[in-house]
């Protein structure tokens, strides 16, 4: 076992104990779950509406009414969920100040965000698994395209990962792990506001500059089914940058 | 083992070290003493690899902090002042964590482990939760947390604070044994720590090291006169008059009641026969005349209430008691 395994497994090891981890799963579970039966509701009713014009039972586009707006609203979920689950990770340790323990041990800075940033993205990526129960179960009694929710799901996984990577880098900024959360939460709702301004500029080259920097087109693009390598470069490259910037910012604490 | 050359830090403009110097051999135990804000703490972390210094230079087992901190952690156990600690692990989970941390393997990380719950004497708690673990207890698993990977260099910052004093007389005893096999810097602002525990003695103020010696050194180099307390029966009003016309006595100073005094004199002078002679043949009723010595409390006050005068270092100590009584007492024997 390395340092950085060693790290991983006690960093799950404290989000396995972690109230926090709990209420955000559950409001992430609940809400998905929610959305899911709300929209599978106003999807059965449209069918209800045109049963009653056309006498017939209609096909139902399942992929359209169910799950990309489900995997429009998680978006959102997640812009609120995420910033909690991450704002621990690195100002607790500093608040704490067993944040020394780590920088006089033989591990590295790299070390320490990356096994940070892998234990809450695998607690992300558990919970999101989770939410695969409503495909599963809708498959029983309706039939939609899988590639759609596969896609769909990418999509999350992305898109979460580069929440997470934000929320760490604000997490290394302070030891306020109510300002880290805001601050991440800040971070994650400008880089999205600058998607929309980049469609408010339209067809200029500041306007595809600040729409490909968003994560919206993205995003969008990988929900609607259409899996474009530009669009997973983006999210990795994004992913990198942040822990990068987050390495910069613990390494130029140690000078103060 | 450890060097340290010239080594200073600047925090925007404050400045923490000024130039600090010194080296401890293989085997030795220093302590650094400092009032707070002295730079003990930025010292140490300096030498742990914590942080960078602004500038000079500081070794630890022939790697220098700054070019190869790896090499350097493997071989130092650190202890900040306060424990490094996760509430929420068991003293097991934590220990085991730090072990693997420091690059431990399994067949050998459960021996070490056993052994330093040995030492630090955590047998009854290590399955028990940090979180819910007394102060004592928490400053022990912390020094096991130091002492897992069985460092050939230990630096404690304040080991015994919030310890009972029998846990203190443990944890002393065991840094003592320690010192065999170890190299130890231990930062303390209890003074009879340092006396009781250590080899040499570093003090600090202001950033600046203004004394460096074994205590027993430190207090004879600093002391310019030879003090005694005398107490008697029936004084005269003029009894400490007379006293000071007594040849060989500096200087008497009114003690706390009309009946005790305290005098100096020359260095080298035992004139405890001739003051005797004197307080009986006077009928003053000799109760008691005691020689004081200066203990290390005595030796840090001095030189950390002087107003330091730059580039003052061991061999240029602050000017001797003057007028006011010294902050001599007797030596608490520790």
């Amino acid at each position: 076992m390395t340092p950085f395994h060693a790290m991983l497994a006690k960093e799950l090891r404290c989000l396995g104990v972690s109230p926090v981890v709990y209420v955000v799963g559950a409001i992430f579970l609940f809400v998905s779950g929610l959305i899911a039966y709300l929209m599978v509701a106003n999807a059965g009713q449209q069918a209800v509406r045109l049963l009653q014009i056309q006498n017939a039972y209609p096909p139902l586009n399942l992929n359209a009414l169910v799950f990309r707006p489900l995997f429009y609203s998680l978006e959102f979920v997640l812009m609120f969920l995420l910033p909690v689950l991450t704002m621990r990770v690195l100002a607790e340790e500093r608040k704490l100040l067993t944040f020394e323990l780590l920088l006089t041990s033989p591990i590295g800075i790299n070390e320490i965000i990356s096994a940070k940033y892998m234990s809450v993205l695998l607690v992300y990526l558990g919970l999101l698994s989770l939410t695969g129960l409503t495909p599963l179960l809708l498959s029983f009694s309706s039939s939609f395209h899988w590639g759609g929710i596969a896609t769909g799901y990418m999509a999350l996984a992305l898109q979460g990962g580069l929440f997470l990577a934000c929320g760490v880098l604000a997490s290394a900024m302070t030891d306020n792990q109510v300002v880290a959360a805001f601050l991440s939460f800040g971070i994650i709702l400008v880089t999205g506001l600058i998607g929309e301004m980049g469609s408010v500029l339209g067809d200029t080259t500041i306007g595809h500059i600040l729409s490909y920097l968003s994560f919206r087109e993205h995003y969008d693009r990988l929900v609607r089914g259409l899996v474009e390598a530009r669009d997973v470069v983006y999210y990795l490259s994004g992913i990198v940058l942040m822990l990068f910037t987050a390495h910069r910012v613990v390494d130029a604490h140690r000078w103060q | 083992m450890i060097t340290v050359q010239h080594i200073s830090k600047r925090y925007g403009t404050h400045t923490a070290l000024r130039d600090v110097t010194f080296h401890v051999d293989k085997g030795e135990i220093l302590a650094f003493l400092g009032p707070n804000g002295a730079g003990k703490t930025t010292t140490m972390r300096i030498l742990a690899c914590a942080m960078p210094p602004s500038e000079g230079r500081a070794t630890v087992a022939g790697f220098t902090c700054l070019e190869q901190p790896v090499e350097v952690k493997r071989r130092l156990g650190y202890l900040p002042e306060t424990p490094p600690l996760y509430q929420e692990l068991t003293v097991d989970e934590y220990l085991t964590f730090a072990g693997r941390l420091k690059g431990l393997t399994s067949p050998r990380l459960a021996s070490r482990k056993a052994n330093v719950i040995d030492q630090v004497e955590l047998g009854d708690v290590h399955h028990r939760v940090i979180g819910h673990l007394s102060r004592g207890y928490r400053q022990r698993v912390g020094l096991a947390q130091a002492l897992i990977h069985d460092p050939p260099v230990l630096i404690l910052d304040e080991p015994t604070v919030g310890l009972d004093p029998k846990q203190i007389i443990a944890i002393r005893t065991l840094i003592k044994s320690l010192a065999t096999s170890h190299t130890i810097i231990l930062s303390t602002h209890v003074l009879s720590e340092a006396t009781a525990v250590c080899d040499r003695v570093v003090i600090i103020h202001q950033g600046r090291i203004v004394a460096e010696d074994t205590p027993e050194q430190l207090s004879a180099r600093l002391r310019q006169s030879e003090t005694m307390s005398l107490t008697v029966k029936q004084p005269t009003p003029d009894w400490q008059e007379r006293l000071k016309m007594l040849p060989g006595v500096l200087n008497v100073f009114p003690g706390s009641t009309p009946h005790t005094c305290t005098i100096d004199c020359h260095l080298q002078q035992d004139l405890r026969a001739t003051l005797s002679q004197f307080v009986v043949s006077q009928g003053y009723g000799l109760l008691e005349l005691k020689p004081l010595s200066l203990s290390l409390e005595d030796v840090f006050l001095q030189l950390t209430q002087q107003d330091e005068t730059p580039g003052m270092d061991a061999s240029d100590y602050p000017a001797p008691f003057s007028s006011s009584p010294p902050h001599q007492r007797e030596r608490t024997s520790v």
